[in-house]
């Protein structure tokens, strides 16, 4: 699966990409999955009030399912306009 | 309908005169521009905007389709920048067009309030004392309450 990060949470991860093996359910489990990666990790999805997830390009609530998933995208909370 | 996400900067007259040209029998053009705020405000040197290449395309396309399918429009364009912007340069911008004024200025808040909250894009203000990500204003995620 593919995980992409953008705005303070690509920065606080140290990386915009990274290609994981996961058998993680939701956006849920994907998230506590991920926050044992690394302090960084743990560190950049502390608050989920905070992030809005995507799931092969559209916006999801936390609790989507992944089923066959190809790329999940993690931001704050949008600022266009 | 047209929707471009692009690095370059874009001339707002230019834009407007050529879509305004481009809509027949529509009697009403509404447009609306966004820039970067700063000078006089303080000590903005820049503003970089980030967006999910992609999605972000897929996303106002797909806003500028439901304001489509919601009101009666000849014609709708969303032009969005992304990158390093200084400070008074245009963003971004919408303009529709429709037979009557009503259906053109409800068109273009609707792809405002739901470009702002549903496009991936995100603000970050360079400073001389240094940078921080613009944060997400309330107000603007319940704009949408209304549509």
């Amino acid at each position: 699966m593919d995980l992409r990060y953008f705005a303070w949470l690509r920065e606080r991860i140290g990386t915009g990409h990274e290609t994981i093996q996961t058998e993680a359910a939701t956006v849920l489990d994907l998230i506590a999955e991920l926050k044992t990666r690394s302090e960084a990790h743990a560190f950049a999805f502390s608050d989920l009030a905070a992030i809005r997830a995507a799931v092969d390009q559209e916006l999801v609530d936390m609790d989507a399912p992944l089923r066959d998933a190809k790329e999940v995208a993690f931001f704050p909370p949008m600022t266009g306009g | 309908m047209d929707v471009r996400v692009q690095d370059a900067p874009f001339d707002m007259g230019a834009e407007l005169n050529r879509f305004a040209a481009g809509v027949d029998g529509a009697g009403a053009v509404v447009s609306f521009t966004g820039i970067v705020r700063g000078v006089a405000s303080g000590d903005l040197e820049a503003m970089e905007i980030e967006h999910y290449p992609g999605m972000t395309e897929r996303a106002l396309t797909q806003i500028v389709g439901d304001a489509v399918a919601r009101w009666d429009l000849a014609d709708a364009l969303v032009i969005h920048r992304h990158g390093r912007l200084s400070p008074a340069a245009p963003i971004m911008m919408v303009a529709t067009a429709a037979r009557h004024r009503g259906d053109a200025f409800a068109a273009a808040e609707f792809l405002m309030d739901y470009l702002k909250s549903r496009a991936p894009f995100w603000k970050k203000e360079i400073t001389r004392s240094g940078a921080q990500w613009v944060a997400a204003r309330e107000d603007d995620e319940n704009a949408l309450a209304r549509w």
